[in-house]
Formats: C-alpha cells, structure tokens, sequence
C-alpha cells in the first residue's frame, strides 16, 4: 500500500512539557484514521507538525514517497484544524478564492465543492454571518478544493449542534466513499467509531496503540450472566480455565473470556453444571471501553 | 510574486477599514497638495498663495513635497500593522500556512505589498510635483527640473523602511495596536541613547552620528525638512543656517540596511514560533 505519510520519532516539546513524545506512525492510502486520545495528549500537536505550524523537536516525518518537500505537499493535502479560520468580511466565495490563490488551484473548483456541503446558495454571504455549523462546512468545502489525497480533520464535531454533527459526518462519510484517506483526530469515541478503519491511540504525547479499530485489544468478548444461583454461578466461573476474570455489579455478573467461547458452548457448560442462566448475552468491548482499558491500564 | 501580490491585495481591499486608510492615505497628501497650490483669499482680507513663496520652484519643490508627502505614512503604518496582527487573532496565518502557503511566502507576500504601496505612491507624488512644478515654477529647464528627483528615491526608501519596520514589530507582538505602542517606544528610546551617548561623550557631534544610525532616525534623515531651507533661499546672506539637506548615498544604504534586517527578522521569528 501507498504510504502518504510517515511519522518516525517525532518528539515536541514546550518548554518542560512533552507534547509529543517519540511517536511513529505510518497512514496508507485509502483507509480512514482516527488519531484518538483525551484533551492534551497530542493529538492537535502531532498535526501541527506535519503541517507545518509547529517546529518539531527531534524526530522526522514526510510526505507521500519522501521526495517531496512539505511546501508541496501540502497542496495535495486538505486540513481543517480546530475551529474554522477564515476572513470575516469576505463572502464565502472570497475566501474560497483566496484558498484558491494559495493552492494554486482553479476557481472553477468553488462552486462544486460549495455544493457538496450544501452552501452554494449562502456563497455570497459573509462569512460573519455564519453559522458555526456553516463555517465548519465551508471549512471542509476549503479543504476539498485541490481534490486532495489525503483529508486531515481535527475535531472536526467540536462544538457543533447533534444536526450539525450529523451532517459533518454524512459529509465526511461521502468523502471516504470516494476513496479519499482521511485523518481524523477526536476525542469523541464513538466519532471514531463510526467513520475510522484504523486508530492511533495517544496519551501524554505516547502511542498507545496503532492498527485496526477491531483489533485494537487483543479480546475475546465477555458474557454478561444472571442466575438464581448467584453464589455458586460465581464460584463456577472462578473454577473455569476459559475465564480470565469476573465482576460483580448487583445481579449482573460479567465474566472475560481467555480463549474463544461460543454463547452456547457456555451455556451448555452452565447447564451440565446444574447452573440456569436467566440472562446471557456475549459482547465484545465498545472502542470506549477497549480505549479506557488501554488509557487506565499503561 | 504577482500571485503573492494578488493574495495580499485581495485581504486588503476587501477589508473595508484598510480600504479606507489606504485609501486616505493616497488621497490625503494630494489634497494637502492641491490645497495648498492654489490661491486661497481670506474674505478680502489677504490673499495667501504659497507659490508665491517660492517653494513650487524646481528644484526645492522635490524636496518640500517628499517631505510633507512622508508625513502621511502613518495611515498606511496603521494597515501594516494590523494586516499582520489580524491574522494573528483571526488565526487565519496559520490557516493560510496549512493551505499551503510557506512561511517565506507569507513574509514576502506582506513585503511586496509594501514595495508595490510605496512604489504607487511614490510615482502619485512624482507626477503630481512635477505637474505643480510646471504650473509655478520660473526655471523648466530639463536640468533644474530633474535635480534633486533623488529626493523621490528617498521618499520611496523612506516608506519601505518605515513600513518593514511596522510589518517587524507587528510580528514581533502579534497585536496592531501595541506594535503602534513599540513604535512610539522606540521612539523615545532612540532620544535616550542619545542622550546618554552625548552625556557619556560630553560632544553632541558624536551623539549625532550615533544617532543616524538608529532606525527611526536613519529614516528622517533621508529627508532632512526644508523649512530651514526655504528661509535660507529667503536671506542667502545668512550662512549660520546653513545645513546639509541633500540625500546621501549612506543614508539610503542604512535604510535599506534596516529594512532587510527587519523583513529577515520577521521571517526568523515567524520560523521559529509554533502557531
């Protein structure tokens, strides 16, 4: 696969705070990936850089195939960071334009890509006049104007109305659909959840994790059980090899698997064992407890 | 460089408080000038017509006009000032950065405008003193009327100087009014070094020459006023005021050694600062 950037031993620092610290990682061509971690861990930081804001401290990064410098290659790039940033009392077309200037980009392209987040009728408004929703939009209308390889987005939901979420993300699921490689940075776990293929988990400026979002903890799923037998279901499931451990919240009882276990096999074992579940349902971990689980435990 | 230009003249323009001062700042020197070249009559009481003091003679008109015409320079100051410092607080340098305008280029993009302003209104003031010039001057000979069209280089080095100063400290500070603040400030400081040095050497000669080499000052002595020559052309007997007000080679070459120090100071500290 094709790689677009390449992170290797990039550390940042402020002052005595390590922002950044020793991070490598490699994002290909095609996939969605979501840069996830609490508010502070870096995320933002790690953007910066590779897009030319911030110095880095030690460490190396580059675009696409490492031939190009930065300078170019940021126009194949398309980054929205924060909050949108653009001249408040220019319309919207202007500031497009004036995008368009930097891009070296035709300004045929404006009018399209105001269509595909739905503003083409507000172009000639100010953009003072927007909607934070709006400018966020107009923000990703900016960003898609030199039809880039690679769309970057950092917390791109922040702020926003559950309506204005919603449509950022329908957005940026049409994108993805295109085949554009997208980074999203966000603390929101479920965000990730929905649009990424692939994660990169920081904290404190640490990777944690980096790989598929379905594989990111090494699990098996666990059983959530109830019986009338509470006491001597527990003392069965401590005796068994395939239980790595088990919890107790009131009547639930939650028990982690080791190995692979099918809901029936379970059952079966329960049932030779004189036990009767009255409740018994398999899961597997949402990335919000898979990430709290990687975040608590290092 | 036209791209650049274009970019930075698209952020102005459509700015309507910038448009406005840049605009005065054109229109107001003119209007100073015509005012003043035509005959004004106080209700019958008396006339006044400054061409009849003689100061729209070539060659000295020159140096009047650049002179007065420099005074203006603070409006267009204040859009340099704050076409930095708006970036910074609307965030929209570091926006402009990731859309892939390198920090060279944004530098050059503000200098630019600058030399292209300072060119126009260098060229204005050019053509609107000849034209005065022709109309009151007695000599119009060719040789007279093009000696001393130096002091038009001074004028534009002038305001290139002082405008890459603005674009340094609004860098610098990040905020347009307190960039005017450092202005006035360095001001002031340059009268202090001043005077400790005339103090410290007992020999205001020396202090001087210090002195010219401050950036403020460089500026000011590129074009020396002419009132004290206007009255010299008045009493040609009286020699005691007899000053040096022509433009010398050194003087420009400070200038433009401030002005590249400034613009390559603005670019190291953009450089090294995380946005």
């Amino acid at each position: 696969m094709e790689p677009i950037l390449t992170i290797n031993n990039l550390t940042k620092k402020f002052g005595y705070l390590t922002a950044v610290k020793n991070l490598s990682f490699t994002i290909h061509k095609g996939n969605v990936y979501g840069i996830l971690g609490p508010n502070g861990s870096g995320k933002s930081t790690t953007l910066g850089i590779v897009l030319n804001v911030v110095n880095k401290t030690q460490g190396d990064f580059h675009w696409f195939d490492g031939n190009t410098s930065t300078h170019d290659a940021l126009k194949h790039v398309g980054a929205i960071i924060e909050r949108p940033n653009f001249y408040s009392y220019m319309t919207a077309e202007q500031n497009l334009k004036l995008v368009c200037k930097i891009k070296g980009v035709d300004h045929s392209k404006i009018n399209e890509k105001l269509e595909v987040v739905g503003l083409l009728d507000r172009k000639d408004h100010k953009f003072r006049t927007y909607s934070l929703g709006m400018k966020q939009r107009l923000a990703i209308a900016s960003a898609l104007l030199n039809d880039p390889e690679i769309l970057i987005l950092d917390e791109p939901t922040n702020g926003l109305d559950p309506q204005g979420i919603h449509q950022i993300r329908e957005i940026i699921k049409g994108i993805a659909a295109n085949g554009t490689t997208i980074l999203l940075a966000s603390h929101l776990l479920d965000e990730v959840e929905k649009v990424c293929t692939h994660v990169v988990v920081l904290r404190k400026g640490e990777k944690l994790y980096s790989g598929r979002v379905d594989e990111m903890i090494n699990s098996h799923g666990f059983f959530e059980l109830k019986a009338e037998k509470h006491q001597e279901l527990l003392t069965v499931l401590e005796a068994h090899s395939n239980i790595e451990k088990v919890k107790e919240e009131g009547e639930l009882i939650t028990a982690f698997l080791n190995e692979p276990m099918s809901a029936a096999d379970f059952n079966k074992v329960m049932f030779e064992k004189g036990i009767l579940l009255s409740h018994l349902v398999k899961r597997k971990e949402s990335l919000e407890e898979q990430f709290l689980q990687l975040t608590d435990h290092q | 460089m036209l791209r650049l230009i274009q970019l930075e003249l698209q952020k102005l323009w459509l700015n309507r408080a910038s448009r406005v001062l840049i605009i005065i700042s054109f229109i107001l020197p003119f209007t100073v000038l015509i005012l003043s070249s035509i005959k004004i009559n106080f209700f019958g009481f008396f006339t006044l017509e400054l061409g009849e003091l003689g100061i729209f003679n070539f060659p000295i008109i020159w140096h009047i006009t650049t002179f007065f015409a420099a005074q203006f320079k603070f409006f267009f100051a204040i859009v340099v000032v704050s076409m930095i410092g708006n970036e910074y607080s609307n965030k929209t340098l570091k926006q402009n950065l990731i859309d892939g305008l390198s920090k060279k280029e944004f530098i050059l993009s503000k200098f630019y405008t600058i030399v292209f302003f300072s060119l126009c209104a260098t060229i204005l003031i050019g053509l609107a003193t000849f034209t005065i010039g022709m109309y009151y001057s007695s000599y119009t000979e060719a040789n007279i009327i093009f000696r001393e069209s130096e002091f038009l280089l001074a004028y534009f080095v002038k305001l290139v100087g002082f405008f890459s100063l603005c674009l340094f400290l609004g860098m610098l500070v990040k905020r347009s009014a307190f960039a005017l603040g450092f202005l006035f400030i360095l001001y002031i400081l340059e009268w202090i070094i001043f005077g400790l040095v005339s103090w410290q050497a007992d020999s205001l000669d020396i202090a001087f020459n210090v002195k010219q080499f401050f950036p403020l000052e460089s500026m000011w002595n590129l074009i020396n006023q002419p009132m004290q020559r206007v009255v010299m052309t008045k009493f040609p007997d009286k020699t005691d005021i007899m000053y040096d007000y022509a433009v010398h080679w050194y003087e420009v070459a400070i200038v433009l050694g401030w002005t590249a120090i400034f613009i390559f100071s603005s670019y190291r500290i953009l450089k090294k600062r995380d946005l």
